[in-house]
């Protein structure tokens, strides 16, 4: 039986420059930084849930030939890498101001709805996050009218 | 970052996210030019290839989304719709949609059925018409 997802993975163009954005300004922090030779092995989790690692990967070899790396870096540059990952907050709106204030890039601001109130953000190289407050107890899905004035 | 390519796709991107973002503002090529640090011309080459469709084409079908949107799921008028995502002429909004969609707007609320809740950014992903080549095919994504 499948117990738990440990880790997803996201790839970063510099991870010098991952760090600086998902620790230094998203406020994660540095689970494992380890250099096994031919790659280093970096994680980053929300304080408090080590059980859940993001790796921080740099496209290039022994995984990938350069043409091959440089296709990745391409997408990941044009936003075609899909989300990196959904992260929740207890206070949304003031994470938004903390965040907007250190520079961050967001793609939509906090916009209520039926689950919570969310909103869009990129990293620096041009992946795709979502921070939320999700809605306390059970979610009803609302009928169609409803679900059109906040979307 | 290295190449030049990768900061080019970066900054077309951060035009791209703005035309997602603000579709019901006026939006024209300088205004997203600047955002990209090109020139208007360069902006609108490089976009292109990039994306796989004109800056244009990208703005009207995000917008023919929104619209397909609103028909599915509200009541207001085809008018009132054409002027909430950004359209100024009901003319060239129709045309568009018949265009991107395959039928005009009364026919699409018509036939349209309900669109279960998922996070919005996959909605949008999702259900945006495609431009590339399918339109006439599928009006629901």
């Amino acid at each position: 039986m499948l117990k738990q997802i440990t880790h997803s993975q996201v790839y970063v163009l510099d991870q010098d420059e991952a760090l600086d954005f998902y620790v230094g300004k998203l406020g994660l922090e540095v689970n494992t930084d380890a250099d096994l030779g031919f790659m280093r092995w970096l994680t980053v989790n929300v304080p408090g849930d080590p059980d859940h690692q993001l790796l921080l990967e740099k496209p290039g070899p022994p995984a990938h030939d350069e043409a091959t790396a440089e296709q990745i870096r391409e997408l990941v540059t044009k936003g075609a890498m899909g989300m990196a990952g959904i992260l929740t907050v207890d206070d949304i709106q003031k994470t938004y101001k903390e965040l907007l204030a250190k520079g961050v890039e967001f793609t939509e601001e906090p916009t209520e709805r039926f689950y919570g109130t969310d909103c869009g953000l990129r990293d620096p190289f041009g992946n795709y996050l979502r921070i939320g407050e999700p809605k306390e107890g059970p979610i009803e899905v609302p009928d169609p009218a409803q679900l059109a004035e906040n979307t | 970052m290295s190449s030049a390519v990768e900061e080019s796709n970066r900054r077309l991107l951060r035009a791209r996210d703005a035309m997602d973002r603000d579709y019901a503002k006026t939006l024209d090529v300088p205004t997203l030019a600047r955002i990209a640090y090109v020139s208007e011309a360069h902006f609108i080459r490089t976009f292109r290839a990039t994306f796989g469709e004109t800056p244009h084409r990208y703005l009207q079908r995000r917008r023919v989304e929104r619209a397909m949107f609103l028909l599915r799921e509200t009541d207001s008028s085809v008018s009132e719709i054409c002027l909430e995502v950004g359209f100024t002429s009901l003319g060239t909004f129709g045309r568009t949609f018949r265009e991107i969609v395959g039928e005009a707007p009364t026919a699409y609320r018509e036939r349209a059925a309900d669109l279960r809740a998922v996070p919005a950014c996959f909605a949008m992903a999702w259900t945006r018409p495609s431009s590339f080549g399918e339109a006439g095919r599928s009006g629901l994504g």
